[in-house]
C-alpha cells in the first residue's frame, strides 16, 4: 500500500488547480509518446487525434462525476440512473433544436438555437429528477438505487418506442426518432465554425505541422467540455462550502440529527438531486450528442457504472478527486487500453479467431497466439480491468484518490483532542 | 366476507392510503377491461372508448403461458438474489452475470458433448459453431448433463468470487458491497465476452410441440423448464423448512449477531447461501437459454433488473416471495401486451417494481421473512 500512500502524499502537496493541470498534461504527454512510438510519418496527427479524443472523454466524465459527487459524495443519495437523466437532457436538447423541416427520413423538431436547447435539456432533466426524487428520497439507499436504475431503463425504453418516434401535438410535429435516433444542431459543428472562422490562423499553424483540421476541432471541443467542467467545479465548490452545502454534508452524516436542528432535509435533498440531474442532462447532450445525433442505445445503464467507477477512483466527497477520478478512469482505464490494443504489434502474426485456438496452441508450447489474442481483444479486457480496479479500491482504498478529504459537515473541527494528561481517561 | 364489508374496507383503504387506493382502482379497471375484451364487447362513454375491444381466450392463454415460463426461471434466479440480499445484506448487481456464467458453462458442456462425433473442429464447437442444436426431448440425457454442469460450475465460480471479493469485506456496509458487486459484474461479463465473443449463438431448438387447449402449444423445452423449476422450488422449500441449515439461514437473516452468539457457524451458513444461490442462478440461466434457444454474453445482465423486480415485489428475504414475485413479474411482462405496445411491456414490469418499492417496500406479501 506504500505506493498508493506515496502517490497520495505527493498529490496532497500540490494546490488543487496545479494538481489537476499536471495530471491532465501527464495524460496528454503519455498519449503523445504512444502516438510518436507507433505513428511513423503521421505521428503528429495521430497524437492530436489521441489528445483530442481523450480530452473530450475527460471533460464529459468530469462533468458527470462532479454531478454524481454532489448527489452521492455530498448528500448521500445513491443515484444509479445517470444514463436516464443524461437521456432526458440529450433528448430534450435534440427535440428543441432539431430542424423544423428535416427533409426525407429526418425527425422534425422546434428548430431553436443550441443554447436554448441545452438550457431546456438541463431544466427538463432537473424536473424529471425532482419527480423521481419526491417519492423516492425517503427510501433506503439501496432501494433508491434500484428505483433510479429502473427509471433510467423506463426512460430509454420510452424514447426507443416507435409510438413517440414522431407525434403531432397542436399541429406541431416532433418526436424522438424511436430506435433510429434523432439528428439535431450539432454542438461539434458550432465549435468547428468558431475554429475555422476566428481560429483560422491556428488551423493553418496546425496543418503546417501535419495536424488535420478535424483534429483541431476535436481538441477545441474537448477543451470546451473541460471549460464547462471547470465552470461546474467552480459553481459546485461555492455551493458545497455555503450554508446550503453544510446542510447537505450534515444529511450525509446523519439525517435525523439534521432534521432535529430544524432543517427540512427533504427539500435540501431534492434541490441537490435536481442540480446534479441538470448537470447530467447537460453532459448527456454535449457528450453523447456531440456530433448532433443521439439514439437510445447510447444511454444503456452501463454508462452509469462507468461514472460510478470514476467517482470511486477519485474518492467520493471531493470535487477535485472527482475530476482526477474522471481523468484516471476515462484516459487510463477506458481510452488508453483500447489504443494499445489497436497499435501494439502482435509479433507480426494475426491473432487467432477465438480463445480456444489460442489456448490450443499452448499445447505446442507456443504462447504467442494467446498473447496476440489478448492484445487484440484488450478493448474487451479493459472492462474486466475496470471491474477489478473497482473491487480493489473498495477493498483497500475505499476513500479513493482524494476521498479522505471528505469535508466534515461543520465549519470548525469537532474531533475530540487526545487527553494528554489530566481529565478522565474514559467516560 | 360480505360485499358490504369489502366495500367499506375498500373505502377505508382509499381514504387512509390514497396511493394504494389509486393502485387498486387501476387494477380494478384493468380486470374490468380484460373481462369486456374477452367478451368481445366495447364500452363507450361520451363518445370515447372506455374499455373493451377484442381478445381471444387462446391468445390470452398463450401470453399467460409465456409469462409463467419466463417468470418461473426469473423466480428461480431470484431465490439466490433474495437470499444474499437478506443474509449478507446487500443488493448483488453481479447476480445477472452469475446467471450468464451458469448458462455458458452448462451449454458448452452439453453442446460440445453432443457434437463430439461431428467433424467440426473442437475450437468451433466451444463457440457453438458447426454442431447440431439440442432439444429436451431428443437428447434429454445431454440436456440434463448440461444442467448439472451449469449448477456445479456456477457454485464453483460463485465461491471463488466470494473468497476473493466479498469475504475480505464481510464487515463493510451494504453500499460498499453493492459497489464491489458492480465491479464483479463488469469483470464476469467481459471475461465471458473475451472467451466467447459478443455474438449471439443458437444452441437449443424445440424438438416436439404439445397442443394444449384453444390453440395454445407448449414445446418440450418449455416443459423441461416448467418441471425442473417446480421441482427445484419444492426442493428449496423442503431444505429450508426441514433442515437445520434452513433454520440457521432464517436466524441469520433475522439477526446475524444473535445467530453467532447462539452458536450458528455464520461463515459456513454464508458459504452455503452462496452455494444454493449460485446453483439456482446457474440453473435458471441454463433453463432460460433452453427456452429461448439463443445465448449471448449479456443476457443475464439485461435480465438483472427483472430479477430485482421479482425479489422486491415478493419481499426481500422471502424465498416464496421471490418465486411468486418472479411469476407475477413474468406475467406482467407478457400480459402488458394487451394494453401496451410491444416496446413498452418491459417498462411496465419496471414500473411495477417502482410502485411496489414506493408503496410497500416490504413486498406485496407483507414482508414475512420465511427464510
Amino acid at each position: 500500500m506504500t505506493g498508493f500512500e506515496d502517490v497520495r502524499d505527493r498529490l496532497e502537496e500540490l494546490p488543487d488547480a496545479a494538481l489537476v493541470v499536471s495530471f491532465l498534461v501527464g495524460i496528454w504527454l503519455l498519449l503523445t509518446a504512444l502516438a510518436f512510438s507507433v505513428g511513423g510519418a503521421q505521428s503528429a496527427n495521430l497524437a492530436a487525434g489521441f489528445v483530442g479524443s481523450v480530452t473530450v472523454l475527460v471533460g464529459a466524465y468530469a462533468i458527470l462525476t462532479l454531478a454524481l459527487n454532489l448527489q452521492w459524495g455530498y448528500t448521500g443519495l445513491f443515484n444509479i440512473g445517470i444514463a436516464g437523466f443524461m437521456a432526458v437532457g440529450a433528448y430534450t436538447t435534440a427535440i428543441l433544436t432539431a430542424p423544423v423541416d428535416p427533409g426525407a427520413g429526418g425527425v422534425p423538431g422546434f428548430g431553436l438555437p443550441l443554447w436554448v436547447g441545452l438550457l431546456g435539456g438541463m431544466v427538463m432533466a432537473a424536473i424529471v429528477g425532482a419527480i423521481a426524487a419526491l417519492p423516492a428520497l425517503r427510501l433506503r439507499a439501496d432501494y433508491l438505487a434500484i428505483v433510479t436504475v429502473a427509471l433510467s431503463e423506463i426512460i430509454r425504453l420510452f424514447v426507443n418506442w416507435g409510438g413517440v418516434a414522431e407525434v403531432q401535438v397542436f399541429g406541431k410535429r416532433f418526436g424522438t426518432g424511436g430506435a433510429t435516433g434523432i439528428s439535431f444542431e450539432s454542438p461539434d459543428e458550432i465549435v468547428a465554425t468558431l475554429v475555422n472562422g476566428p481560429g483560422q490562423p491556428l488551423v493553418t499553424a496546425a496543418e503546417s505541422v501535419g495536424i488535420s483540421g478535424p483534429n483541431v476541432v476535436n481538441m477545441a471541443y474537448g477543451l470546451s467540455l473541460l471549460g464547462i467542467a471547470a465552470g461546474s467545479y467552480w459553481v459546485l465548490s461555492r455551493l458545497v462550502n455555503s450554508p446550503f452545502g453544510r446542510v447537505l454534508k450534515a444529511i450525509r452524516e446523519d439525517e435525523t440529527v439534521t432534521q432535529s436542528l430544524g432543517k427540512d432535509t427533504r427539500l435540501f435533498k431534492i434541490k441537490a438531486f435536481m442540480i446534479g440531474c441538470a448537470l447530467m442532462g447537460l453532459a448527456g447532450a454535449l457528450f453523447r450528442g456531440s456530433a448532433g445525433y443521439i439514439s437510445p442505445a447510447q444511454f444503456r445503464p452501463v454508462i452509469t457504472f462507468y461514472v460510478f467507477a470514476a467517482l470511486i477512483i477519485g474518492g467520493s466527497g471531493s470535487n477535485t478527486g472527482s475530476i482526477l477520478g474522471a481523468a484516471t478512469f476515462s484516459a487510463l482505464l477506458f481510452y488508453l487500453p483500447a489504443r494499445l490494443g489497436e497499435y501494439v504489434p502482435t509479433f507480426g502474426q494475426s491473432a487467432p479467431g477465438n480463445v480456444f485456438e489460442a489456448v490450443a496452441a499452448l499445447g505446442s508450447l507456443d504462447p504467442t497466439p494467446l498473447v496476440a489474442y489478448t492484445v487484440s481483444n484488450v478493448s474487451t479486457l479493459r472492462f474486466v480491468l475496470i471491474g477489478v480496479v473497482l473491487v480493489y479500491i473498495i477493498q483497500n482504498q475505499p476513500a479513493g484518490l482524494l476521498g479522505h478529504r471528505n469535508e466534515p459537515a461543520t465549519s470548525v473541527d469537532l474531533t475530540r483532542p487526545h487527553a494528554a494528561d489530566g481529565g478522565e481517561a474514559d467516560e | 366476507m360480505g360485499i358490504a364489508e369489502t366495500v367499506s374496507d375498500g373505502r377505508r383503504l382509499a381514504i387512509e392510503r390514497p396511493d394504494a387506493g389509486a393502485v387498486a382502482a387501476v387494477l380494478l379497471y384493468l380486470v374490468a377491461d380484460l373481462t369486456t375484451k374477452l367478451l368481445g364487447t366495447t364500452v363507450y362513454a361520451l363518445g370515447f372508448r372506455v374499455m373493451g375491444g377484442s381478445l381471444t381466450v387462446g391468445s390470452l392463454a398463450s401470453m399467460a403461458v409465456d409469462g409463467l415460463l419466463v417468470g418461473l426461471a426469473v423466480g428461480l434466479a431470484g431465490i439466490g438474489l433474495s437470499m444474499t440480499y437478506s443474509i449478507l445484506d446487500f443488493a448483488n448487481f453481479a447476480h445477472g452475470d452469475t446467471v450468464t456464467v451458469g448458462a455458458f458453462l452448462g451449454w458448452v458442456a452439453a453442446y460440445v458433448t453432443a457434437n463430439l462425433a461431428v467433424s467440426a473442429p473442437l475450437t468451433d464447437l466451444f463457440l457453438f459453431n458447426g454442431g447440431a442444436q439440442l432439444s429436451a426431448s431428443a437428447s434429454w440425457a445431454l440436456v440434463l448433463f448440461g444442467l448439472v454442469v451449469a449448477a456445479l460450475g456456477t457454485v464453483a465460480v460463485v465461491l471463488v468470487v466470494d473468497r476473493l471479493v466479498y469475504r475480505p469485506m464481510r464487515d463493510s456496509g451494504s453500499i460498499s458491497l453493492l459497489i464491489a458487486s458492480i465491479g464483479v459484474a463488469l469483470a464476469l461479463r467481459y471475461l465471458i465476452a473475451f472467451v466467447f465473443s459478443t455474438q449471439t449463438s443458437g444452441v437449443a431448438t424445440s424438438g416436439a410441440r404439445l397442443q394444449l387447449f384453444a390453440g395454445v402449444a407448449i414445446t418440450d423445452n418449455e416443459i423441461a423448464l416448467l418441471v425442473v423449476s417446480v421441482v427445484l422450488m419444492l426442493g428449496v422449500h423442503l431444505l429450508l423448512q426441514r433442515t437445520k441449515l434452513g433454520k440457521a439461514m432464517r436466524a441469520m437473516a433475522d439477526n446475524e449477531d444473535l445467530a453467532r452468539v447462539t452458536g450458528i457457524p455464520t461463515e459456513r451458513v454464508v458459504r452455503l447461501t452462496w452455494v444454493l444461490g449460485g446453483a439456482l442462478a446457474g440453473t435458471s440461466g441454463y433453463l432460460l437459454v433452453l427456452e429461448s434457444g439463443t445465448i449471448s454474453f449479456n443476457f443475464g445482465w439485461i435480465l438483472l433488473l427483472l430479477i430485482f423486480a421479482a425479489v422486491i415485489v415478493g419481499g426481500i428475504g422471502s424465498i416464496y416471495g421471490a418465486m411468486a414475485g418472479g411469476v407475477l413479474i413474468g406475467l406482467v411482462d407478457s400480459l402488458a401486451l394487451i394494453w401496451l405496445p410491444s416496446g413498452l411491456t418491459r417498462a411496465a414490469a419496471f414500473a411495477v417494481l417502482i410502485v411496489v418499492l414506493l408503496l410497500r417496500p416490504s413486498g406485496i406479501f407483507g414482508g414475512v421473512s420465511t427464510a
